[in-house]
């Protein structure tokens, strides 16, 4: 009965509203986007993405968004949320600390519809650095065991194996902002991830892949994609350390 | 040129400019500043070899380092095969230009033929 | 129609307030670069004009000799300070020197490569700039 009573407290207690703007967009008949706008009400734990969809519940059941995981594990939900890339289901509206909240779809990424944007060019540059150990054996073919590695050596990439290719380091960058063609720092922090990685062979063909004019050397260390990314991934770190090795300052 | 090759040159050109370039603005201020300005002491200072050789130096490094900063930052703006072309080119051709117009001024005055 | 990809554009990469100091320091050092470059090239053809001998140099003279001139030496000078102190920064920086080490991130996940190493780098290269520009001014105008 306890339960029964809490969920008719939430409904008389939630006095606290905002004003929820999302952006609108349909590329196959819109000529530009518009914001719509909806009063929600929330609670201190409310998440951006929990509003949006009450907005669909109860207000309009066409605005496209991706969810899957809600709880900042599987990276569907980035979008721009006051104007910076965050993860929709990661964010509470209480610690935007402002009236309005506005949503629209990430930065630098293709829109398909209102929130829901292509990760084509993400998976791409993503595949492109060889996401996965390279060596001429396997665990299989040697007789020993699993390649052991110790605490000390699991340190050095776990960090940026976090990874779960949200895109919002890729929505904030500078130079993602006018270069369609840069490999980004999802992509470069992942590189990063698999040459520091003990059991890897594949430095040389990695290194290679990312030294060209529209590689590693478009990143000026700006760090917008480390004070975005939601899983503590730095990818600006990955980046000057693997440009570390370019620069001979280590090897 | 591989990306990385002339990233290092930029680092480099940029270090070597550091003490080059204090040593050329300290010049202006071991005298009164209009003073070192006045057309006999240029003069005196450009037919000195090796002020006119920093010289030189500084036009050098500065004018690739330049330029190429320049190019990152158009490479960066649009992509297009021709449109990259014609930036690293432009450029190139931008960087010979300048060094060829600062030498001769420092060679032509160097040799006394003004 | 063609796939717009819906990137920020100049606007957004310049735009300073999202994120903090670091990207502040990102467009400083693009603009002092190219304002340097625009100065490197009209002091080649400035000094050019020793060419013309005394009275095409001392023309000249006077010529830069204006509050106008002066006051646009001075930004040079500050974005020269600025450039080269902050340059030194991002050179080290992208050797991987000062970012921090990697370790297992823990909630709220602060990245270590904006640490106060590298803040205390872009402030000393503004601080820097600014006073050497006062400087300036007092040399220029002091006369
Ligand atoms: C002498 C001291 C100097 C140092 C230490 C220095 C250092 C640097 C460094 C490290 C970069 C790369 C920035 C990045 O990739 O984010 C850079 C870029 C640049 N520099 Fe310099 N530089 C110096 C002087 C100059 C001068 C005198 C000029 C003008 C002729 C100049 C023009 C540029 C330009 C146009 C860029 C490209 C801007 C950018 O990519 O952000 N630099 N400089
Ligand atoms: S590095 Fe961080 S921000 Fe970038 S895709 Fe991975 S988890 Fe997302
Ligand atoms: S819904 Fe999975 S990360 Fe937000």
């Amino acid at each position: 009965m306890a339960q029964v009573s809490s969920v008719a407290d939430k409904q008389t207690t939630s006095s606290k509203s905002i004003t929820l703007r999302i952006s609108r967009y349909n590329p196959e008949y819109d000529d530009a986007s518009r914001f719509m706008e909806f009063n929600v009400s929330y609670e201190k734990w409310t998440t951006v993405l929990e509003a949006i969809l009450e907005v669909k519940q109860y207000f309009d059941h066409s605005v496209a968004v991706r969810y899957s995981c809600r709880q900042a594990t599987c990276g569907s939900c980035g979008m721009m949320i006051n104007g910076k890339p965050r993860l929709a289901c990661f964010t509470k509206i209480s610690e935007l600390d402002s009236n309005v909240v506005t949503v629209e779809p990430m930065s630098n990424f293709p829109i398909i519809r209102d929130l829901a944007v292509k990760f084509e060019r993400l998976f791409d540059t993503h595949h492109k650095i060889k996401p996965y150990l390279i060596r001429d054996d396997t665990e299989i073919e040697s007789d020993e065991k699993e390649f052991l590695q110790s605490p000390e050596e699991v340190e050095q990439y776990i960090q940026f194996a976090n990874c779960i290719k949200c895109g919002l380091c890729n929505a904030a960058c500078p130079t993602m902002a006018t270069d369609s063609s840069f490999v980004g720092p999802q992509a470069l922090a992942q590189a990063y991830r698999y040459v520091a990685d003990s059991r890897d062979k594949g430095k040389d063909s990695r290194l290679k892949m990312i030294d060209e004019s529209h590689g590693i050397w478009r990143c000026h260390f700006a760090g917008s994609c480390s004070q975005v990314c939601p899983k503590g991934v730095d990818p600006a770190m990955g980046i000057q350390l693997l440009r570390g090795y370019l620069l001979g300052f280590r090897s | 040129m591989r990306e990385s090759t002339i990233m290092k040159i930029h680092y480099g050109t940029a270090l070597a400019a550091v003490a080059l370039v204090a040593v050329h603005i300290l010049m202006r201020l071991t005298m009164n500043f209009a003073e070192s300005l006045e057309y006999e002491t240029v003069l005196a200072n450009y037919k000195f070899i090796p002020y006119a050789l920093m010289l030189e130096l500084i036009l050098i490094l500065l004018s690739v380092h330049g330029f190429n900063g320049l190019r990152v930052i158009l490479l960066e703006l649009k992509q297009g095969r021709t449109y990259e072309k014609a930036v690293s080119y432009g450029c190139l051709a931008a960087m010979v230009g300048l060094i060829a117009y600062g030498s001769r001024t420092i060679i032509m005055v160097n040799m006394g033929m003004v | 129609m063609t796939q717009d990809e819906n990137k920020e554009g100049v606007g957004g990469m310049i735009n300073p307030r999202r994120y903090g100091i670091e990207r502040v320091a990102y467009w400083l050092m693009r603009l002092s670069g190219l304002g340097l470059l625009a100065y490197f090239i009209g002091h080649i053809y400035e000094t050019s004009n020793i060419l013309r001998g005394q009275v095409g140099w001392t023309e000249l003279l006077e010529m830069t000799s204006t509050p106008f001139f002066h006051i646009i030496l001075s930004i040079v000078i500050a974005m020269c300070v600025f450039h080269t102190v902050n340059g030194i920064r991002v050179m080290l920086g992208h050797g991987g020197i000062g970012v921090g080490k990697p370790s297992r991130p823990d909630y709220p996940y602060d990245p270590a490569s904006q640490n106060y190493r590298h803040k205390i780098g872009i402030y000393s290269a503004i601080v820097l700039a600014a006073v050497a520009m006062m400087y300036g001014l007092a040399v220029l105008f002091g006369e």
